[in-house]
């Protein structure tokens, strides 16, 4: 398998990147060899090796359901470009 | 032409934990914007996802209600997409790996017009996953701008997903009421459709019978059942249109309007289908072993399906005295602790329960859980209507005097002198009199006038002062009048 330009134009997109041109072509050969080497570990012979979801071998950890948490909106929006009455301010979304 | 509907949903429920699904921030609803979120919350750059124990044990909870397959092992996946209320720029759902896999509900459906019968349906469920709901947009007053609340970010959600087995609006709307009683039957979401807890997808689709499957449209975010009958009813009619005229129906998502009763679509779905998912390498798989599974099962409530067949089998109740009584786990557990103050009359609890107090409750705009009236009132007062101690009619005096004021029924019934004179020497002697007075009326009867029964029942009532017991009087009356 090999990603058309017209691929990774709407891969780009998706991801909210612009790139132009030259960046693109550069992007579509370094996710080519990507690609490549998926290809190599796809032609092992995997059959009965259960799946893995994670490089550890280990089961998450669980929280227990208690409130730990205190409220720290003022010094967070501190950093944020825009607040009004404690609401982060971002453009217009429209629907 | 006759068109199929097809129609599977998607619910969206509130999980009733304390916490967040990854990060101890109350979940609590109502608090001031962004007080309750957390770093976890805004998505700051460093912070790390922990699993909150109680979410999943909800997820258990529902899977093991609809015996569903509990996986022993469930991944979560990150769903990337673009949207400001989103600030991580993905959700943390589950992919191919969900905690809850297979299982199936059975509901009663109430068709909605004509005279056709109730009947019952299983629906399938798909799956149910745990994932994390989105913050809130509000649009104010400032031009240009919206606004954004991540209070509710990170609150877990459980996704129930069915099968598309239902093909009238009649049938999702029932199977959306089961699972809404469902939830807050085993107490893992508080069912609040105003405060968005318990929010509908649904995707429609219709075809000629044998034909495959059509272009689903999906209405989102349906948030009252009212509203949800209406959206498909329309959507089915415009679809069918569509296609009758020529048209084609393409995949989208589309918004109800309940003040123009129509719906519109939202955004096409071309690129909402590239959530390109991936396992989320900052959670590891989540195990469950069968020995929580066996936890999590004892702590079941018994379930409203169990229970009507109980109701049915042992309580001898009809099947609809059986499907109202338990419509709410209040209601249900209202039921049984009158029941426990007189065991054999389940019918007469019944009765009163779905009688007068459901009656009362919806004069005064109430809920089964604002009763002003416990359960032990109102089996203390059946108590003494099934011991003959009032009639009926005294019952219902002690029924609005406990309303209003409060009280046992013992004490409503000594304050009030409602108790039944069950002495029949006392009865015998008030209708010896009553014979004496009325000469010429009993020799009608004794010729034959027999409507005249009646008569005298009256004037012995009247006597008594209406606490004659009624079937003791007619006995005796009866004996009497035939000399």
């Amino acid at each position: 398998m090999s990603l058309s330009l017209a691929d990774v134009e709407k891969v780009a997109r998706l991801a909210r990147l612009a790139m132009n041109d030259e960046e693109l072509k550069a992007a579509q050969s370094q996710l080519n060899n990507i690609f490549g080497l998926i290809a190599e570990m796809q032609a092992v012979d995997t059959k009965g090796i259960e799946p893995m979801s994670h490089a550890q071998d280990v089961a998450q950890r669980l929280r227990e359901d208690i409130v730990t948490e205190t409220n720290q909106r003022e010094a967070f929006q501190a950093v944020a470009p825009q607040v009004e009455q404690g609401l982060y301010l971002v453009p217009q979304v429209i629907e | 032409m006759t068109w199929e509907i097809v129609i599977g949903l998607e619910v969206h429920t509130q999980l009733s934990t304390n916490t967040k699904i990854f990060s101890g921030a109350s979940t609590a609803f109502g608090a001031e914007p962004n007080t309750q979120a957390d770093a976890v919350s805004i998505a700051l750059p460093g912070v790390l996802p922990v699993l909150n124990r109680g979410a999943v044990e909800r997820a258990i909870k529902f899977g093991l209600a609809t015996g569903s397959h509990i996986a022993n092992r469930s991944v979560f996946a990150r769903k990337n997409y673009f949207y400001p209320d989103l600030p991580k720029g993905y959700q943390i759902s589950q992919f191919d790996l969900p905690v809850v896999g297979q299982g199936t509900l059975t509901i009663q459906v109430e068709p909605l017009s004509g005279n056709a019968k109730p009947y019952e349906k299983t629906v399938r469920i798909t799956r149910a996953h745990l994932e994390e709901d989105a913050g809130k947009s509000v649009h104010g007053d400032s031009q240009g701008v919206t606004g954004i609340d991540l209070n509710r970010a990170g609150t877990p959600l459980l996704e129930i997903v069915s099968e598309p087995d239902m093909s009238s609006a009649a049938e999702a709307v029932a199977y959306a009421k089961a699972l809404h009683t469902l939830v807050r039957w085993i107490g893992i979401c508080d069912g609040n459709m105003q405060e968005g807890s318990f929010r509908c997808d649904v995707n429609v689709s219709v075809r000629k019978p044998g034909a495959p499957l059509g272009t689903r449209r999906e209405i989102k975010n349906l948030n009252s059942f009212k509203f949800m009958q209406q959206a498909i009813d329309y959507e089915v009619q415009w679809q069918i249109d569509t296609i009758e005229n020529g048209g084609k129906v393409h995949q989208a998502t589309i918004l109800f309007n309940p003040d123009t009763g129509e719906t519109r679509a939202m955004r096409s779905k071309e690129d909402a289908h590239d959530y390109r998912y991936f396992p989320d390498p900052d959670l590891l798989p989540l195990e469950i072993s069968p020995e929580w599974i066996e936890q999590v099962r004892a702590t079941l409530p018994e379930l409203p399906q169990a229970k009507q067949t109980r109701y049915v089998n042992d309580l001898g109740l009809s099947a609809y005295d059986a499907s109202i009584l338990t419509a709410s786990r209040e209601m249900a557990d209202f039921f049984e602790t009158v029941l426990a103050a007189v065991p054999k009359d389940a019918k007469l609890c019944a009765n009163w329960i779905m009688g007068e107090v459901s009656a009362q409750l919806n004069r005064d705009g109430l809920d089964m859980t604002q009763c002003p009236i416990t359960a032990q009132q109102l089996g203390g007062m059946l108590q003494r209507i099934a011991d003959g101690t009032i009639s009926n009619s005294g019952a219902k005096e002690v029924f609005r005097t406990m309303w209003a004021e409060g009280g046992s029924a013992d004490a409503i019934i000594e304050a009030k002198g409602l108790k039944q004179v069950s002495d029949s020497g006392a009865i015998e002697a008030l209708v010896d009199e009553i014979i004496a007075a009325n000469a010429d009326k009993v020799a009608e009867y004794r010729s034959g006038k027999d409507k005249l029964f009646g008569f005298f029942v009256g004037l012995a009532m009247k006597a008594s002062k209406g606490k004659a017991n009624p079937a003791q009087l007619n006995d005796i009356l009866k004996k009497k009048l035939e000399g």
